[in-house]
């Protein structure tokens, strides 16, 4: 018995011992963010395409054209100062700022930049794409992407594509520029330091990456000698709290600085605390219905047409959506260059019910709503399944996990998706490209990059108008004909877009600075400070 | 083990000679071959049968057909599935347990990272388990059908029926963000990570190792909010068990002779009772701590506690079967380990199992 009491008495006093909150406050140099950070698997910007490794590289790596933070509106060089383009919009001719220096302290040379393309595209991991459309491959790309000086990186490309199209791309997460001499030298069996980039960093941005613990924590250090002089912050850390009510609680007693995965509940439940402060953050992400053209209901123009009428886009964006998104209908996401702002559809049974009609479908029909198991999607699939019944048709409702629905998506085995879709890059033909652009609708075309493909919907006059808009050197007219292919895919086609993400972020109001773009890539640490 | 068995084994191990040791070992090593290659199998095929695709937790949904099949031959997808299991086998025989698609780090720093978290939250539940529900399960014995009994009953009922991710929720409300007693989610401020080196991956050892008292001050005021809500379902199961096992054993006839001859009560209920119910309580004890070992993915989710839950949770969802089978050889061993400690347990407790 003693033995058990002088035990209890131990463990009475560790607890004790334990007892006692953590610190107040964040250190006033150290920006803290809780968010769900398990979607990280690499850093290597030849890799990255998840959301938030898609933020943290824009925030380690320069690129050659940028978006800079204090005006997000306008593309800018990164760590090219100027571009000139020759041989009929075929060839840009990029002048590199002088004096850059990489987080190594090797200096940022032409070589560097050509490297950095090269790499992509012998790498040839998913986000590659973007630059290979240019006519690059493994084989020809030493030849049409290299450094012509020390300062100077001349890119040409074989496809018909608008210089202005090609100068956003350089704007993507793919054309971060990295340290060559680094890398090369952890390079293991010719893999160009991919093994050894997955999870280091070698960039010339804002900061470098500390640490990385998957599932647990990332840690950014500031780059004192960054070209727009040092941050404002010393260090900022990304830790992983997948629960929002547990992000909640942490920002609330101020144990981190912002909260990013926030519902629309616990945001409202926030709003009366003095200490905290809601931002709307419009993204480019959209939220989209997708009808299987290849259904032999659902691929009649005037069945999707019928659904456009039946949903009712307002009750759901004015409800539990709240703030969260916003009601858009083109595939070009609202706020961005070209893009249509219209939203022609409203709930209006009676003409949907006479489109159905006059498809051969008054009395309705049955069909499988896919869609993904986070919210919002069966939020909004439970809302899309009552509008739909009301002009009789039952819609069954599948929830999966991304992994899982994908593969269905992708092998054109649904009957409508309920699902997003956001740019890769800040330029109408990354969208047009998916929706509007399908050269091939054979089965055994494989396109499964592709939106339309996977709907089984191909169009001349949409692929004439996708392809036209893309090669377009006139910059108006070429805004023009994407609002007009934003206009056609309203009308015709398998989707039915529905709304705009409108990023809801939570912070300490003592801190300001924080800057998120349009883009999942354009979220920016360097100009946040505290008060 | 029930006192049967434990009579049992005295009559085969009395009298024991090298021969017989040596197929007692091996006897056991087969058993753990066996279960090994069980184990590893048909986590094996219920990953393959999956619809998740572990190629698109590589590639993302955008991937292209050309890209797609690069890596589904890289993963060597193409090949029988049998085959896919023989070849992991290879490498796991030569100490490689592959690489995680969700981490790109090797699963054994993974498990490294994440086994001592679950380690020392299933630790400090058990504990918890052991210290508080055994003298609760006696006392609702002793005073059956009375109060002390009541509330142990309703205790218990707690412990098992709610909620756990609930329950951790309301805790985090009360102690931490009103009360202000304890850290919040995570196991150390983020401050200190990273500042002392991990020698064990227990936070609570290597912070005591390194001599620093804030982080380890820091590390035990994260651990005991979820400790103790996971210790409640250990507390809820000890001491129902213990309160059942005293029950039968204090209707024995030589409780009865012990009372009987004037031997004190506590003597009664401490010296003869409970010594006897002990077998019985290491093996309850032992199954209870193996299956926190395993651990438990609310708790770490409500705590963003990175533990082996989350770990083989996240990684099955994704089909990254490396890290799953990773991950269910080292909770395969844990179970193993632990029954083989309760036998070593079993032979102090209890002279009759010494033979």
């Amino acid at each position: 018995m003693r033995k058990l009491r002088s035990i209890l008495l131990t463990v009475t006093t560790l607890v004790a011992f334990g007892m006692g909150p953590s610190q107040a406050a964040t250190p006033s140099n150290t920006f803290i963010i809780a968010k769900d950070i398990a979607d990280i698997i690499t850093m290597d910007p030849a890799e990255v395409f998840e959301l938030t490794t898609g933020e943290i590289i824009a925030n380690i790596y320069d690129r050659i054209m940028m978006f800079e933070p204090e005006d997000l509106q306008t593309l800018v060089g990164g760590v090219a100062e100027s571009w000139d383009i020759s041989n009929g919009g075929k060839t840009i001719t990029f002048k590199i700022r002088p004096g850059l220096k990489f987080h190594s302290g090797n200096p940022v040379r032409a070589e560097d930049v050509a490297w950095s393309l090269q790499r992509v595209v012998k790498l040839n991991k998913t986000p590659a794409f973007i630059i290979t459309q240019f006519g690059w491959t493994p084989e020809n790309v030493d030849g049409l992407v290299k450094a012509t000086d020390n300062s100077h990186v001349q890119i040409t490309i074989t496809e018909e594509f608008s210089p202005g199209l090609v100068l956003n791309a350089m704007s993507s997460g793919v054309a971060s520029v990295v340290d060559k001499k680094l890398v090369m030298s952890h390079e293991k069996d010719g893999d160009l330091g991919y093994d050894w980039l997955k999870s280091k960093s070698a960039g010339s941005g804002a900061f470098s990456l500390k640490t990385w613990k998957a599932n647990e924590i990332v840690t950014l250090e500031a780059n004192s000698s960054y070209r727009h002089g040092a941050p404002g912050m010393k260090r900022v850390i990304l830790r992983h709290v997948s629960e929002p009510s547990s992000q909640r609680l942490l920002l609330e007693k101020a144990d981190v600085d912002m909260a990013r995965n926030l519902t629309p509940d616990q945001v409202k439940g926030v709003k009366g605390n003095s200490n905290i402060a809601i931002d709307g953050h419009p993204k480019g992400t959209v939220v989209y219905m997708a009808a299987n053209a290849g259904h032999p209901i659902l691929g009649k123009t005037e069945v999707v047409q019928a659904i456009r009428n039946l949903v009712d886009y307002d009750s759901m964006a004015n409800s539990f959506l709240a703030g969260q998104f916003v009601v858009h209908q083109a595939f070009w996401p609202g706020g961005l260059w070209a893009a249509l702002e219209t939203t022609p559809y409203k709930q209006d049974v009676t003409k949907a019910k006479s489109l159905l009609a006059q498809a051969g479908h008054a009395d309705g029909f049955e069909l499988t709503i896919h869609t993904l198991t986070n919210s919002p999607f069966p939020e909004i699939a439970q809302a899309v399944q009552a509008d739909l019944a009301k002009g009789g048709i039952k819609a069954n409702i599948v929830t999966l996990e991304g992994k899982t629905l994908w593969p269905k998506y992708r092998a054109r085995e649904h009957d409508i998706i309920l699902a997003r879709w956001s740019p890769d890059y800040v330029d109408p033909h990354s969208n047009a490209d998916a929706f509007a652009h399908n050269p091939d609708n054979r089965l055994e075309a494989k396109l499964t990059g592709v939106l339309a493909w996977r709907n089984a919907w191909a169009d001349d006059a949409s692929n004439a108008l996708a392809v036209k808009a893309r090669n377009e050197l006139d910059l108006a007219k070429r805004e023009q004909q994407y609002l007009e292919l934003q206009a056609m895919l309203q009308k015709k086609g398998p989707f039915v877009i529905m709304f705009q993400q409108n990023e809801q972020v939570a912070r300490r109001n003592n801190l300001q600075g924080f800057v998120s773009g349009s883009n999942f890539d354009l979220v920016f640490y360097r100009n946040v400070n505290k008060k | 083990m029930d006192q049967t068995s434990a009579n049992g084994q005295r009559e085969a191990g009395s009298g024991l000679t090298l021969p017989s040791n040596l197929v007692k070992v091996t006897g056991v090593l087969a058993s753990l071959i066996m279960t090994f290659i069980g184990l590893t199998a048909i986590t094996f095929v219920i990953g393959r049968l999956m619809p998740a695709d572990p190629v698109l937790a590589i590639v993302g949904d955008r991937a292209s057909q050309e890209v797609y099949e690069q890596v589904y031959l890289q993963l060597g997808l193409d090949k029988p599935i049998y085959e896919q299991y023989f070849r992991y086998i290879g490498q796991l025989l030569q100490g490689d347990l592959g690489t995680s698609i969700m981490t790109a780090q090797p699963v054994a720093d993974d498990i490294k990272r994440f086994f001592p978290a679950t380690l020392e939250l299933a630790t400090i539940a058990t504990l918890l388990g052991v210290f508080v529900g055994i003298p609760m399960g006696v006392v609702a014995a002793v005073h059956q059908g009375r109060w002390p009994d009541h509330i142990v009953r309703v205790i218990s009922l707690i412990g098992y029926s709610a909620p756990i991710f609930w329950l951790g929720m309301v805790a985090l409300l009360i102690f931490y963000a009103n009360l202000d007693w304890v850290a919040g989610p995570g196991r150390l401020d983020v401050y200190f990570d990273g500042i002392i080196e991990p020698m064990t991956g227990v936070l609570l050892i290597d912070a005591a190792m390194a001599g620093d008292w804030e982080i380890f001050q820091n590390a035990l005021s994260h651990l005991i909010l979820p400790a103790s809500i996971l210790g409640t379902f250990a507390l809820a199961y000890i001491a129902r068990m213990t309160r059942s096992f005293m029950l039968d054993q204090l209707s024995q006839e030589y409780i009865l002779t012990a009372r009987v001859k004037g031997m004190p009560e506590s003597n009664v209920i401490w010296g003869h009772a409970f010594r006897n119910v002990l077998v019985q309580l290491i093996t309850i004890i032992g199954l209870t701590y193996a299956s926190l070992l395993e651990g438990s993915v609310l708790t770490e989710t409500v705590f963003s506690w990175p533990g082996i839950g989350q770990y083989i949770t996240n990684s099955l969802f994704n089909n990254d079967m490396n890290a799953v089978l990773g991950g269910t050889i080292v909770v395969g061993v844990c179970f193993v380990g632990i029954n083989m400690l309760s036998d070593l347990l079993y032979r102090l407790v209890d002279p009759r199992v010494r033979g």
